[in-house]
């Protein structure tokens, strides 16, 4: 089959690979009918993700058919699914317990000594994304194969087209608990850094949570453009003091919850930006945390930190002192997907939450590397990839979202 | 009371933490069937012959005291023949963990470490995970080493256990002690080609989480080559061995199923249906 491999920082490629195969009773085997290309998949691209292996099929937002199941699988072959990048067995305690991805058993034992050494326990595993996290192939693919199918991917009724339904895998659940977890009350000003597509589906999650305002901060006018589209304030940070701004716009209060959607690669020519970026580059940090600084600083006395941005080890310089004096609650961590697949998949049949407005690229499979390029160098251009296997024909035009009026 | 007759000539024990060897020295056991736990004091001149390195893996080599150490040794003097444990239970706080005064008052009362695996919980009531132990057949399922289990009468079991270059070694063991639902350990029996121990405890852990299960697994292999090599391949991570194997048995008792990351890369050397490490 054809797939999208990673061989070095900035050099993904597209290329035949075996297929996959069922190993153990409760798999599924994939078609992919349409995958996206992640932000988070960009740490990746930058070298950023430790235990990456040259040759591993990455990839963790995706959906397919069904073609193959194992004995134990409750999957039926022709069935459309949408899988969550997580892999969780469903029988540890932690899957009992809906922490899905802190998931005990789906990280082979062989690949969780490094987690277990690096974070003190092993991490749960998920697709396309390093030896840290298991070592599972992805699915920017043509087949993948899905351990546990009984647990995580869930099946999608015929009238819902894959756009729709596509970021469940990931950002939708994402953004959705990046929200939840800001504990947002009524009346609520919530502060978002970065509007990619986690940030994005964050604003809309906010609303639907009764935000009463929301206030985003990036530097990409499309993407201020689509977060104003959501209902938000925009603020550009390179246009306007971010922080004086939020304490001005709430009165002196600060925003009620902060939401940190940039995560570890953070931009920005603030000073200690830059200095975490030549920290990072001569392996002497492993983050550039200058979106979550920003954010504990701005954050109102007794206010909420959410962080559903990706940081992989040691923050430096992390404001503690201002998170205990303010008495900050920290609400973090990767995705509890399976908590969320089937209520956003409501919400989506009832046309409450949109999902396929910041989709701005639909590619065929075969011109993946070239679309981690642009995704990597235009971010304002491309707001969202989605990867098509059966696309037969590359497409010149990229369709941009319609924007609406500011 | 009990003394070993012959000093080992090298001893690999296989434990979470730490690897032993203790290069030739006499042993001087010091026991009581009654209960109360082994005793063993090592003569001096093992201590002054190593420099402070050397004196490192003697000092594990005292983890060799009790635990499994004890009924290993114990049984080699031909005591505790009714194989009763006399070593730290698995509601002990492991004697690799202790520090400072608690692991002098530890080493005071046990002349040395506790050898004492590492513990996890597993999600299943102590009976069900004794029971599949008890089988020792399923083995090979989880432990990377071991590639078939035959059981010769209730007891009594032929392992096949890799050894590198495709060799393999066969061991026979005895099950010494066999408490349902809490204890099992077993020894190798002498004509087996590597001297094995090994018990496993399962300890309810609080209400509704399952049990802890306690792992301790120990090799003596004998002088000559291949005993060598098979030392070498089991030393070479002793802990992270164990600890895998411990964990795979965890899914397999939860889940059914062992995980493997089995699947395709861009990598020409590995197959779509193999664990890539």
């Amino acid at each position: 089959m054809r797939a999208l491999t990673w061989h070095g920082r900035h050099d993904v490629r597209v290329e035949t690979v075996p297929d996959p195969e069922i190993v153990n009773p409760r798999d599924c085997i994939l078609k992919i009918t349409s995958t996206a290309i992640c932000g988070s998949d960009l740490h990746l691209y930058d070298g950023y993700i430790p235990t990456l292996r040259a040759g591993d099929v990455l990839g963790h937002e995706f959906m397919g058919e069904v073609v193959e199941v194992g004995s134990k699988s409750t999957l039926k072959k022709g069935q459309r699914v949408v899988v969550p990048f997580t892999i969780s067995c469903g029988d540890c305690f932690f899957c009992k317990k809906q922490q899905f991805s802190a998931c005990d058993n789906s990280n082979p034992a062989e690949t969780s000594d490094a987690s277990e050494t690096l974070m003190g326990h092993a991490m749960g595993a998920a697709f396309g994304y390093a030896h840290l996290t298991g070592g599972y192939a992805g699915g920017q693919a043509e087949y993948v194969r899905v351990p546990f199918s009984d647990v995580g991917p869930i099946v999608i009724p015929d009238q819902l087209e894959d756009e729709k339904v596509l970021f469940l895998s990931d950002i939708l659940p994402t953004g959705w608990m990046a929200a939840e977890n800001a504990d947002i009350e009524p009346g609520d000003t919530v502060a978002v850094w970065g509007c990619g597509p986690v940030g994005l589906f964050a604003i809309q999650s906010a609303f639907i949570m009764g935000a009463h305002r929301v206030i985003a901060i990036d530097h990409y006018p499309r993407r201020l453009q689509l977060a104003k589209q959501m209902g938000a304030d925009v603020l550009d940070y390179r246009e306007v003091e971010v922080l004086e701004a939020l304490k001005e716009m709430t009165g002196g209060i600060g925003p009620d919850a902060v939401i940190d959607c940039v995560g570890m690669e953070s931009h920005g020519m603030a000073i200690d930006n830059i200095v975490d970026t030549v920290k990072a580059h001569t392996f002497l940090a492993t983050e550039r945390p200058h979106a979550l600084r920003q954010a504990i600083i701005a954050c109102r006395k007794g206010g909420r930190v959410s962080i559903p941005g990706v940081y992989g080890g040691f923050a430096d310089k992390f404001p503690l002192g201002q998170v205990m004096e303010k008495g900050l609650t920290i609400k973090t961590g990767q995705t509890h997907m399976q908590r969320y697949l089937k209520p956003l998949l409501e919400l989506i049949r009832e046309d409450k939450v949109d999902t396929t407005f910041l989709i701005s690229h639909r590619e065929p499979l075969e011109k993946a590397a070239e679309m981690y390029r642009h995704w990597h160098d235009e971010q304002d251009t491309y707001t969202k990839i989605v990867l098509k296997p059966e696309m037969a024909k590359p497409r010149t035009e990229a369709r941009q979202p319609e924007l609406a009026t500011a | 009371m009990a003394r070993t007759p012959e000093p080992p000539v090298e001893t690999v024990a296989v434990e979470y933490e730490e690897i032993l060897i203790i290069p030739g020295e006499a042993t001087e056991i010091e026991g009581s069937d009654t209960g109360s736990r082994a005793k063993r004091r090592r003569p001096s001149s093992g201590v002054e012959r190593g420099g402070s390195s050397n004196r490192a893996l003697i000092g594990l080599g005292l983890a060799a005291a009790t635990a499994g150490a004890a009924f290993f040794f114990a049984r080699k003097a031909g005591e505790n023949q009714n194989g009763h444990y006399t070593g730290p239970r698995i509601s002990d706080a492991p004697d690799h963990v202790l520090r400072g005064k608690a692991k002098e008052q530890s080493a005071n009362n046990q002349d040395g470490r506790a050898l004492v695996g590492r513990t996890v919980t597993i999600g299943k009531p102590r009976q069900e995970l004794y029971a599949v132990w008890r089988e020792f057949t399923r083995f090979p399922e989880f432990m990377d080493n071991v590639r078939q289990i035959e059981k010769l009468d209730d007891t009594r079991s032929r392992w096949t256990i890799e050894a590198p270059m495709g060799a393999t070694v066969q061991v026979v063991t005895r099950i010494v002690e066999d408490v349902p639902g809490e204890t099992i350990a077993w020894v190798s029996e002498p004509e087996s080609q590597i001297e094995t121990d090994g018990r496993v405890e399962f300890a309810d852990a609080p209400p509704g989480r399952g049990t802890y299960v306690r792992l301790l697994l120990r090799y003596k292999p004998p002088a000559g080559a291949l005993g060598r090599a098979v030392a070498k391949v089991m030393q070479r991570e002793p802990n992270v061995q164990a600890r895998r194997d411990l964990r795979r048995f965890k899914q397999l008792m939860e889940t059914g199923e062992i995980p493997v990351n089995a699947s395709p890369s861009g990598r020409k050397s590995e197959s779509p249906t193999e664990a890539r490490i």
